[in-house]
């Protein structure tokens, strides 16, 4: 870059870094369990046998990593894993979108999550970053999301990194 | 399953290793199983529509398998705390996808003995498409 160019961070998506979105409620159930599972090819039958996830100490059927429970589906809602490509909406110059990374964290000394648990996702938005990269000037946007139990501990959190270009 | 011990590993080693090769199928379930139903993943004509050269396996999914190459290393006794990556390329369906984990660090924490790792995966031609790192727990032999 030869001059120094115009940051896209509006003082709207300033004041939204921290900000809590609306609570999403997500299930976990076995069947979804196994299929998230069976999906990876994980042979674990903690992900799929109730009597051998028992046995080993857990609850029920154990969510398989990078399970988090499924949002409820309500027809007109768009769906999707909330938090995973949040941090759009904002008026920004650029028009393409890449998921960047996720990175999962437990808390297993809490507790696991397991099928028959409802769990609370709150998401926010962390912290945008401008960069230039090999597809030119990029907006990151940092989002964190926070999974609460029925029993209102917190046993997951899913960081999330979204690109703009 | 074999279990690994805090006392067996050294920084520097890597872990065994995990082989995957998506068919489209796998693609399909895992469009179900995680609710990512863009269609880049299991529609072609739409794929290419977007100027992709083909169908590509979900960055999740390789996620997903880095999470089933440190559960399946870390044993029963062992907790996974955090992992995760970056999606830095594309992986095509029928091709082997290597998952692979470098430890990095290895200390104790309130009693616990932490494990921290490099993971990744890669390419047949060895490049990362992947990479993240990790955070585990493992038993003592004591």
């Amino acid at each position: 870059m030869t001059q120094a160019q115009q940051s896209v961070i509006t003082e709207e998506m300033r004041a939204a870094v921290g900000v809590e979105g609306p609570p999403v409620t997500m299930e976990v159930e076995k069947t979804n369990c196994r299929m998230f599972a069976r999906a990876v090819g994980h042979s674990d039958p903690i992900f799929y046998d109730e009597a051998a996830a028992k046995a080993r100490g857990y609850r029920s059927i154990v969510a398989p990593p990078g399970f988090l429970g499924t949002p409820i589906f309500r027809p007109g809602s768009g769906g999707g894993v909330p938090g995973e490509m949040g941090g759009r909406g904002f008026s920004i110059p650029y028009k393409r979108v890449l998921n960047g990374g996720t990175d999962y964290e437990y808390f297993p000394e809490v507790d696991s999550i397991c099928a028959g648990d409802t769990i609370t996702a709150r998401s926010k938005i962390a912290g945008f970053e401008e960069t230039e990269g090999s597809l030119g000037p990029m907006l990151i946007t940092k989002r964190e999301t926070t999974y609460t139990n029925q029993d209102g501990k917190v046993v997951a959190k899913m960081y999330g990194t979204l690109i703009q270009y | 399953m074999v279990q690994v011990y805090f006392e067996d590993i050294n920084v520097g080693e890597e872990i065994p290793q995990l082989k995957k090769n998506c068919s489209t199928q796998q693609l399909v379930l895992w469009a179900a199983g995680s609710g990512d139903f863009y269609q880049i993943h299991y529609y072609k004509d739409f794929a290419q529509s977007t100027g992709l050269k083909g169908l590509i396996v979900h960055g999740a999914l390789k996620n997903a398998f880095l999470g089933q190459l440190l559960h399946d290393w870390i044993g029963e006794k062992g907790e996974l705390r955090r992992f995760g990556c970056s999606y830095r390329g594309m992986d095509e369906p029928n091709q082997d996808i290597l998952c692979r984990g470098v430890v990095t660090k290895k200390y104790q924490d309130g009693g616990k003995n932490m494990v921290e790792l490099d993971v990744w995966t890669e390419k047949p031609d060895g490049k990362k498409t992947s990479p993240g790192t990790a955070v585990v727990t493992l038993p003592s032999k004591a």
